[in-house]
């Protein structure tokens, strides 16, 4: 509780936060913002060339699929790895002023969120020039977004804390982020793991977020209640625990960076 | 009325030469079990109180624990004992400019320093030109600052810590950038708000500095207060040391 009634005190200085990072990111280069919107496209474009030549997968609408995967998996790429860095980074300012400190994980989880609505209308575009399912159930896909948001943000307090006091966090976990993107059905449908592997789906939590989400989009319907119950019974586990380490170590924070 | 109450704090630091940041030293030193080896005591059970209105300084050599103690108050560090209690807000002026992000400009880094220091944002809006105009930068209020010279990083740092009126100022060394007329200029932003009541904490190794401004004199030696009173005693005994 207090968590969020600081976040809505601060609320400004986050803004400034996330903005100076959206800034920063897209700063001298022409396309600017755009690059959010064309680089899913293009990525999604290759991807999906390589695979309905290379290998078929039997799944209905491939592009929209695969670009479902790509956005959900590059925000929680994105905003975990950016988030873990966000103690460290800021590590000058936070040794000479007093700072809340979780709002720099959190903003940069954010940043990445806003990234990340930026790819929406490419999104859009995917669906008119597909001809999906669109029906007024697609919108629902807020919902999983609004909960892997607030899972992101459990993870990023987690490894900011890890992150500082070792280093090592930061090689090792950008290994795992490369197995975790092959555990993830990004590009390939659920159906072909072998029955032997499917325990994995069941442990990657990214798996329900995604499948909620596609849920929504590609198959225009509202997400099964079961699956969001599981995804906001992962976020509130992972959120808790997350604040909860944080806030015990962050007083420790300046003696380390 | 005490503003501030500083009891029995001590502050450890593990200065350990190299420092244990990957899990396989950590192990290692773990099981040879000197991972808190090289303790630094570097504030040694500290009690002192500061009433409204006094204008203390710290002197004491280098490495006596003034940085530490300041940073303490200003919340920077937790001590590892003891208590520290703050009746009122806090203006730290401990090197300026802490919080800018080089590739921003001016006008972003009033904004984003600002909110850090805990400003709202139509204050911020209302005192924009004050600021910009105190430190003298109008010219290159969209400049990005890392083009800026460190006395234009120091006044813009400066004018901004100073923009609102707080309960304590802390200012340690700021006052040794920027050329002699901004400094007067400083002095006299502190002067005045001293006429307004502000509490207010000097470290410097500036004595003339210290004479003008001070009325009580708090002594750090090894991280113990060695004296604490009126600033005549004690300057006294000080300059004989």
């Amino acid at each position: 509780m207090q968590f969020i009634k600081n976040i809505y005190k601060f609320r400004y200085l986050l803004i400034e936060l996330v903005s100076r990072d959206i800034k920063k990111k897209y700063r001298r280069s022409i396309l600017g913002v755009f690059w959010s919107l064309l680089n899913p496209i293009f990525t999604m474009l290759i991807t999906a060339m390589i695979f309905s030549h290379l290998f078929r997968f039997d799944i209905e609408n491939y592009p929209l699929y695969l670009l479902c995967g790509q956005i959900i998996f590059t925000f929680y790429n994105e905003s975990t790895r950016f988030a873990m860095l966000a103690i460290i980074e800021n590590g000058d300012l936070l040794k000479k002023v007093y700072v809340l400190k979780y709002l720099f994980p959190t903003s940069r989880v954010l940043s990445s969120c806003v990234n990340l609505l930026f790819t929406l209308p490419a999104l859009m575009l995917i669906i008119v020039v597909t001809d999906a399912n669109f029906s007024i159930a697609t919108l629902s896909f807020i919902i999983p977004l609004a909960l892997m948001l607030i899972f992101c943000l459990g993870v990023g307090l987690i490894l900011a804390t890890l992150a500082v006091y070792f280093r090592d966090m930061i090689h090792l976990y950008s290994v795992f982020l490369s197995l975790l993107s092959y555990a993830t059905p990004i590009f390939y449908p659920e159906s072909i793991v072998p029955e032997e592997y499917a325990l994995v789906l069941k442990l990657n939590p990214i798996c329900y977020f995604l499948r909620a989400f596609r849920q929504s989009v590609c198959e225009g319907i509202f997400p099964d209640f079961d699956l969001l119950l599981t995804c906001t019974a992962i976020s509130s586990v992972t959120i808790f625990f997350g604040w909860q380490l944080f806030k015990k170590y962050q007083n420790h924070f300046v003696l380390y960076i | 009325m005490n503003i501030i109450e500083v009891e029995n704090v001590s502050m450890h630091f593990n200065l350990m030469e190299e420092r244990v940041d990957n899990i396989k030293e950590y192990i290692v030193r773990l099981i040879k079990g000197n991972l808190l080896y090289n303790d630094f005591v570097a504030l040694d059970d500290v009690s002192f109180t500061v009433q409204k209105n006094d204008l203390l300084g710290i002197v004491g050599l280098n490495g006596a624990g003034k940085s530490t103690l300041l940073k303490i108050l200003a919340g920077v560090f937790t001590p590892t004992s003891g208590k520290v209690k703050v009746n009122g807000t806090v203006a730290p002026l401990i090197e300026v400019g802490a919080g800018f992000d080089e590739e921003l400009t001016a006008r972003e880094n009033i904004f984003l320093n600002g909110l850090i220091l805990g400003y709202t944002k139509d204050f911020l809006k209302e005192h924009f030109d004050e600021i910009i105009d105190f430190a003298e930068l109008r010219k290159f209020i969209n400049v990005p600052v890392k083009n800026f010279s460190s006395g234009m990083y120091a006044r813009l740092g400066f004018s901004i810590a100073t923009a609102v009126k707080p309960d304590i100022l802390i200012v340690d060394e700021v006052l040794a950038v920027g050329d002699y007329k901004f400094y007067e200029k400083c002095e006299k932003r502190i002067s005045e708000m001293i006429k307004d009541g502000v509490t207010i904490i000097v470290v410097s190794h500036d004595m003339a500095l210290i004479e003008r401004l001070c009325t009580k004199l708090l002594w750090l030696e090894h991280g113990k207060i060695k004296a604490f009173g009126d600033k005549d005693e004690i300057i006294s005994q000080y300059r004989k040391s």
